[in-house]
């Protein structure tokens, strides 16, 4: 590891939160309980799409231990579709078709699991009794499932005001992908299916609200990674001041981006409840809910494109396709344009056509999970070049050399605009020396060359894949944080990010204590809490150690320019002369005469006598931090798999990772960010995928049937790291938090594919399955029995 | 109708009533507030509310609160006295084994049954133990890791 150590920062410091968590002791939102707390149950659509004529909640209003019961028409003014979270980039000839999630069904339900109506009761187990006994009216309508469908002549509409499926049209341009052919020795063409998973955070979502109606307070713990922008949306909707509305974001069970979504009709309707029943009310969702009614993603189809010279340049890229925004759209097109502008990766490609078209289907709304649209651009890119790589008979790693953006050409420009809504361009970024290492690593040339002819011969299926991406990390707008060292000497910091198992506790006091010279055991966090904090935006497309991250580090300077003027004054040397060590301010070279740093925030703080005019109290400093635009992080990830032939299980033998990620805080909390990334990938890749009948009905949505890796299938994940700072922020960090995950797809299919040459299969969709590989095989075999040419 | 129940938990014994169809999770969280068991399926596939019951793991979602009468449940609470962690839990710490957390008190839980029974596994059969638990943070490696140490130091309880 090329880490640059100093005390605190890039240290694999252990985590201040885990004796908590490992104790039971830490507080999630389902362990809170407060007393007369009522429990609530949702009566969710049974159908895909089908108009609701009539709701009857008779029965259950008067079933034992039933609250109240309250469908749309029950909600008055306060059913309102909900806010377009993420406007689109301003994009020449965009179009952009408007259609948000509403708090309960009125007219027509668009998904299966839509909310319909809500039972409150005094217990959970009441609450859902009496939800079996709301009886809906339906309608049914043929529902739209096939991505291909829903822009077809005649096709269901979902919106029917809309007078299409259409939510988005967009198209970018860098150079001009048509000169690019003119001047091309090859051009190969693959259509790319990506099919739709889901995230399964082990936690459920789930809402507590409280309303005290003596201080007209309402207080809300949510498991969402955006505490205060769901408190300013709250405060509106109730018609409250935003000092009224406190959100806690406590310790949460894995976001993943679905938790980033606002404002799920829950979150809407809890505080609601709580404030007109004037009692405390709990949601949790449970695991089939969360099938339904936590946000999804992944389905893309692209048509693709590229443009080659004889000796493997790339001249030019054209994209073209299809996104799945589901029923509704409230988070803009993140997605499909993280897609478009992570195509490109680290490839220097002058000439690119992406143009996609983003359709409402009647399946539960889309919003980014973990990688966000990116997986998809690199699966296209990297398959693109596998093909390249066959049909011009150069090797998958050199092609792949021969077009890398070289350090001297940083800041890179991509030209198209990015989900920041400013032009893509890399911060920097040095990319051969980690392909160099992962090649060293896996031993890719005495693998190819020695072992996979050893094993082939023996009857062993084994591959190898080598894949490269970038991750544009670390957006604005910004973050801000609060750094107070306390009489007692021990610190707090407060930022208004949410964390969700990333570490912030420890890596954001690595930050200060690597400035004030405190240990990081005595520094302590709060992260999402709205009255610890005030402004901020939220914990998504890795950004937190860069943006909050950051502003942690400017606060953390301006407390030790405080601490630093101040103990000057009392100890009466020049700042310059002056340490801070272990809790004191000392003078370099004389210990002895030192002042702790408790007792310089004392002083700081006097109780009496007069202060300079314009001196500010106690030894505390806010700050805020806002990138220009985001930082792209990249890396590589290389694999050996072997297939059993015989029930086409995959089983992974070596998985390699060098990535960069700019300057590392704490190795071993990115080691652990990597490495579920990774195992998140690999499930993407083989075990996850969603069905859905032609109904629109989900046929899997249970962890017995919708499968996610577990302790047998992961392996342990070798890494290095290559260091490339960020000129864009103070500490010279990029993001990481989706790197694991983001190329599994493509690197998996290329080692497959490389395991079963000898059956000439072409792998150009993920997920897979042993079942979709023995189709795959059986295909390749009628092919050959046919006398057809191997391939697609 | 609710009836009372004799629980060791943690070593103490506990009446509680309960309705006959209540979980042990549900009566752990609810009714004694022992919030470390979590629930993330309520349906026995993830392994988040896994406790002993009388030594044995079990998902304590697939346990009638009615059928543990009379029985010894250790749950994550109880595994070390307050400030003091276990040695499955020290690991953790060590070995950077949590991110979220959520899946930690069943994960912990099913390391020390496994202790107790095979104080020496090896990697394949810490995985294997692990298997009825669902971790989607952590890509398990620093867990199977902690747990390999956990048993070098004599992890077993």
């Amino acid at each position: 590891m090329t880490t640059t150590s100093t005390t605190y920062f890039g240290k694999p410091i252990k985590r201040n939160e885990d004796p908590r968590l490992l104790t039971g002791q830490a507080l999630f939102t389902d362990d809170v309980d407060l007393p007369g707390m009522l429990h609530v149950a949702f009566v969710r659509s049974d159908y895909a799409h089908a108009w609701v004529r009539g709701v009857d909640v008779s029965e259950a209003r008067r079933m034992p231990g039933v609250v109240a019961v309250f469908t749309a028409y029950d909600l008055g003014d306060y059913w309102r579709p909900g806010p377009l979270l993420v406007p689109p980039p301003p994009i020449q000839r965009l179009v952009f078709n408007i259609r948000t999630q509403v708090p309960l069904v009125k007219d027509k339900a668009r998904h299966v699991g839509e909310p319909i109506a809500v039972v409150v009761a005094e217990s959970r187990y009441l609450a859902e009794d009496a939800a079996e006994r709301v009886y809906v009216d339906y309608e049914p309508l043929p529902a739209v499932v096939k991505l291909e469908d829903a822009l077809a002549p005649g096709a269901p509409l979902i919106h029917d005001d809309l007078g299409t499926n259409l939510n988005a049209h967009v198209i970018q341009e860098k150079g001009n992908y048509a000169s690019a052919v003119e001047r091309a020795d090859v051009v190969i063409k693959r259509r790319y299916v990506y099919d739709r998973g889901t995230a399964v955070a082990m936690e459920n979502r789930g809402v507590v609200a409280h309303w005290d109606a003596k201080a007209e307070q309402m207080t809300i713990w949510d498991t969402t990674q955006a505490p205060i922008p769901i408190r300013n949306g709250l405060a509106a909707m109730l018609g409250l001041s935003e000092h009224q509305v406190r959100v806690i974001a406590p310790f949460i069970g894995g976001g993943f981006g679905p938790k980033i979504m606002m404002f799920y009709p829950e979150e809407v309707l809890i505080p609601w409840l709580a404030r007109k029943l004037n009692r405390p009310v709990k949601w949790i969702e449970d695991r089939r809910e969360n099938f339904f009614a936590t946000t999804q993603e992944r389905s893309q189809i692209h048509e693709a494109e590229i443009a080659l010279t004889r000796d493997g340049r790339i001249l030019g890229v054209k994209d073209v396709f299809l996104h799945d925004a589901g029923a509704y759209a409230p988070y803009g097109l993140t997605v499909p344009i993280n897609s478009q502008c992570t195509l490109l990766g680290q490839y220097d490609i002058a000439n690119y056509y992406t143009e996609f078209k983003s359709v409402f289907t009647n399946k539960p709304i889309v919003t980014p999970y973990r990688g966000a649209g990116r997986q998809h651009g690199v699966f296209v890119m990297e398959r693109l070049l596998d093909a390249a790589s066959k049909e011009l008979g150069i090797d998958r790693v050199e092609i792949r050399r021969r077009n890398l953006i070289r350090p001297d050409m940083f800041p890179y420009p991509n030209v198209i605009v990015f989900q920041d809504f400013a032009p893509l361009t890399y911060d920097s970024g040095n990319y051969e020396p980690a392909l160099d290492r992962v090649v060293e690593l896996i031993g890719y040339k005495q693998f190819v060359e020695e072992e996979q002819p050893r094993l082939r011969a023996q009857g062993k299926h084994v591959g190898i894949g080598i894949v490269t991406y970038v991750e544009g990390t670390g957006i604005g707008p910004y973050e801000g944080a609060r750094v107070t060292v306390e009489t007692s000497g021990r610190v707090s910091v407060a930022t208004g990010i949410g964390t969700q198992g990333q570490g912030h506790f420890t890596s954001f006091a690595q930050i200060v204590a690597e400035q004030l010279g405190v240990p990081v055991e005595r520094i302590r966090l709060v992260t999402g809490d709205t009255a610890e904090f005030y402004w901020g935006a939220g914990t998504f497309a890795s950004r937190g150690a860069v943006v909050a991250g950051s502003a942690v580090y400017s606060a953390a300077v301006q407390v030790r320019k405080k601490a630093l003027q101040k103990a000057s004054e009392v100890l009466e040397v020049p700042e310059e002369e002056i340490e801070l060590v272990d809790g004191w301010a000392r003078v370099k070279g004389a210990p002895h005469k030192a002042i702790s740093l408790g007792e310089l925030a004392r002083r700081a703080n006097p109780l009496r006598g007069a202060v300079r005019s314009g001196t500010e109290p106690g030894l505390e400093a806010t700050d805020y931090f806002g990138p220009e635009r985001g930082a792209t992080a990249s890396g590589v990830h290389g694999i050996i798999v072997e297939v059993d032939i015989e029930t086409m299980q995959v089983q992974i033998k070596r998985y390699v990772v060098v990535h960069d990620c700019g300057k590392v805080i704490n190795p071993m909390i990115l080691e652990g960010q990597i490495q579920g990334g990774v195992a998140q990938g690999i499930g993407n890749a083989f075990y996850e995928q969603l069905h859905w009948d032609e109904n629109g009905q989900l046929l899997n949505a249970s962890l017995m049937d919708f499968l996610i890796p577990t302790a047998d299938v992961v392996p342990r994940v070798e890494m290095d790291h290559v260091e490339t700072p960020s000129p864009l922020n103070p500490m010279g960090v990029k993001g990481a938090g989706e790197a694991g995950c983001i190329p599994v797809g493509p690197l998996f299919a290329q080692a497959v594919e490389d395991a079963l040459a000898e059956y000439g299969i072409e792998i150009n969709e993920i997920p897979l399955s042993p079942n979709r590989l023995f189709e795959l095989v059986q295909e390749a075999k009628a092919r050959r029995a046919a006398g057809l040419p191997a391939g697609r | 109708m609710k009836r009372p129940v004799t629980l060791t938990i943690n070593g103490e014994r506990q009446e509680v009533a309960v309705e006959p169809w209540w979980t042990l999770l549900d009566v752990l969280r609810e009714e004694l507030g022992l919030t470390g068991a979590k629930k993330g399926c309520d349906r026995g596939d993830c392994g988040a509310c896994t406790v002993l019951l009388d030594g044995k793991p079990v998902t304590s979602c697939m346990v009638l609160a009615v059928q543990a009468d009379g029985r010894q449940v250790v749950t994550v609470e109880g595994l070390a006295a307050p400030g003091h962690l276990h040695p499955v839990q020290r690991a953790f710490v060590d070995y950077g084994a949590v991110q979220c957390g959520f899946c930690t008190p069943g994960m912990i839980m099913a390391a020390v049954a496994l202790l107790n029974e095979t104080p020496h596994p090896t990697e394949a059969e810490v995985r294997a133990a692990l298997t009825g638990n669902l971790c989607r943070c952590t890509g398990y490696a620093k867990i199977v890791q902690a747990v390999m140490a956990a048993a070098q130091h004599g992890g077993a309880a």
